[in-house]
């Protein structure tokens, strides 16, 4: 989205006290810099917009975010690592008017849950899965996931990802884009304003698809982690440009 | 009452639907498949889902998350696939969401697999071992009752008999009195209320309203599991006040040994069983009563000596204690071998006793 800044704003400017989502309990306690923040926020927002929330359940992985389980008014499962979109699924067979989501990071949807998220895409279950993907393990202090980008300098690849010795990134919403059962697939990413604008579009197109009941979503949203990725704070939006965001590419994959 | 003529598969399966069940997942294993496909084809009939899991893990994390959202729900498997499933049975024992584990193994080898878990924390299984389809029934609707009364997931631990036998069933359902109401469900409600709920291991709580936390959850939850091996002991003995000799086993082993203890009793020997319905918790109280004054406490289980460890534990007399059962399987590794037959049991019983 291109602001005409040439003249005086349409619309007033936003109160300070408008951003913050009614659904946000207290502070979040992740590092300066991080992106995961951005995007609970913008994933509250669209619950309120949609105005689903009093008919929502959160299935909350494990990982940084984890501790948004504090902070989040919305009814959630804590699940074990990796298994939100199975966990996910038995509530939205049992509960089919409640939006249901995951949020999940990629070392718990990519490293340990992957065959959960593939299988729940491929039948087409009604949820909405949302990964943050940050290409490390933040929460334990830096190490190699399953989508840390190649040359990435982490903890247990200290000289770079090497596809000799580690293989190669996965992209989860190609995979899943792959598959019959998944009707909204996109990748975002919160490193500029505009690009958390588009993430947010992108979470309401998937609410949206799991309210008309249309099938599988899942928005994939890359999420500077500065710590992790051991950079200046507030280099991480550029380094998140200049890596992750060039291997895996922004924007829809699949549109039903 | 009007008895219908059923397999242990389907049994089971109408006596979880008459119990209110309207969730199920599974993954094909035997002897557990019969189970799973009859749910696959009366369940929906009754209103509820029954998925054919990808995965004994996915199976049993969707349980967890249908359990979760206020269903009764089940799952099940057996052996290599009950050792999937420790990691989410040991997280919803921890988490408090009651479900069912139907654990219909090849043999009695997964005597501690049931009862000790191979999951995480400090947790029990709530594990009962009925010894015959009409027993597996009442006992299926039993759990149900139980898992809801502790928020707890609860297991049957049966084998290839009570999967396959074809038996006369009474499924009417059974009431098993008063449960707390489900106000800790998930129901989507809670949302931008102040008052969301949560399921969580941790228990930490909201940011407005801060929860235990693991210390103080984790020691409620031991609490609780004390509580319940004191209120929910089960167990079934005969002829143990003046026998020199009690036979102690449980499930299908159990109702061959109460046959051969039957006749040996007959013959005039002072011999008596005890039988275990329940394996956690295990009924520590009731078998020391019951081998005081008892020469012989013979355990006959077909493993290589599980159950074993708790009788030693609970035995008037541990000194008293001898193993007279035994790995026996078939060539198809699938059921028991030769050693589950009246003569055979009748022998090892009077080859153990002194």
């Amino acid at each position: 989205m291109i602001i005409d800044t040439s003249g005086p704003p349409v619309l007033p400017a936003k109160q300070v006290a408008d951003f913050k989502p009614s659904l946000l309990l207290g502070e979040h306690s992740l590092c300066p810099g991080c992106g995961e923040p951005v995007a609970l926020r913008i994933l509250l927002e669209v619950l309120q917009e949609l105005d689903i929330v009093q008919r929502t359940i959160g299935v909350v992985g494990h990982g940084c975010y984890g501790s948004f389980v504090r902070i989040m008014d919305v009814d959630v499962l804590q699940c074990l690592h990796g298994r939100a979109p199975a966990c996910a699924t038995g509530i939205k067979r049992v509960r089919p008017g409640v939006a249901v989501f995951t949020l999940q990071g990629d070392g718990d949807m990519a490293n340990e849950g992957l065959q959960e998220v593939l299988h729940a895409a491929a039948r087409g279950e009604n949820i909405t899965c949302v990964m943050l993907n940050n290409g490390v393990f933040g929460d334990t202090g830096g190490q190699q996931t399953a989508t840390t980008v190649l040359g990435q300098r982490t903890k247990t690849s200290i000289d770079g990802r090497d596809p000799e010795l580690h293989g190669y990134p996965i992209p989860v919403a190609d995979l899943v884009a792959s598959l019959r059962g998944s009707a909204y697939v996109a990748r975002g990413a919160v490193s500029t304003a505009a690009g958390v604008l588009q993430a947010k579009r992108m979470l309401r197109k998937a609410f949206q698809t799991q309210l008309d009941g249309a099938g599988f979503s899942l928005v994939e949203i890359l999420t500077m982690c500065p710590t992790g990725w051991f950079v200046p704070t507030a280099e991480g939006p550029t380094y998140q440009q200049g890596t992750m965001e060039q291997t895996y590419g922004i924007g829809e994959l699949v549109t039903r | 009452m009007s008895l219908e003529l059923l397999d242990g598969g389907a049994a089971m399966a109408e006596a979880a639907i008459a119990a209110g069940c309207r969730f199920f997942t599974g993954y094909p294993m035997s002897p557990f498949t019969g189970l799973l496909e009859e749910m696959s084809r009366r369940l929906p009939a009754a209103g509820g889902v029954c998925l054919n899991a990808e995965s004994e893990i996915e199976g049993v994390n969707m349980t967890l998350g249908a359990a979760a959202a206020g269903a009764r729900a089940a799952t099940g498997s057996c052996g290599q696939g009950i050792a999937l499933m420790q990691e989410a049975i040991a997280e919803a024992a921890l988490n408090e969401t009651p479900f069912v584990v139907f654990n219909l193994a090849r043999n009695q080898q997964d005597y501690f697999q049931a009862t000790r878990g191979g999951g995480w924390g400090d947790y029990r299984t709530i594990t009962l071992a009925p010894k015959d389809v009409p027993e597996a029934v009442e006992h299926t609707q039993l759990l149900f009752h139980l898992a809801d009364k502790h928020r707890a997931p609860v297991m049957l631990y049966g084998d290839p008999l009570l999967a396959q036998t074809r038996v006369g069933v009474d499924v009417q359902p059974r009431d098993f009195g008063p449960l707390p109401a489900k106000d800790w469900v998930l129901d989507g409600t809670g949302g931008g209320t102040g008052r969301s709920r949560q399921i969580w291991t941790w228990a930490m709580g909201k940011a407005n309203d801060p929860g235990p936390g693991p210390d103080g959850h984790w020691r409620a939850i031991a609490d609780k599991f004390d509580r319940i091996a004191a209120e929910e002991q089960r167990h079934e003995e005969s002829m143990v006040d003046d026998a020199e000799t009690v036979v102690v086993a449980f499930g299908t082993a159990a109702k061959f040994v109460e046959h051969v203890v039957a006749g040996l009793r007959a013959e005039g020997h002072r011999i008596g069983w005890f039988r275990p319905v329940t394996l956690w918790p295990f009924p520590g109280a009731a078998l020391r009563r019951a081998t005081t004054g008892a020469r012989n406490v013979l355990v006959f289980e077909l493993n290589a000596g599980q159950m074993l460890d708790d009788v030693r534990i609970h035995a008037a007399d541990r000194d008293a204690v001898r193993f007279v059962g035994g790995v026996s399987i078939a060539e198809s590794g699938l059921s028991y071998g030769p050693l589950l037959d009246a003569p055979a049991i009748r022998e090892r019983i009077l080859g153990g006793a002194t």
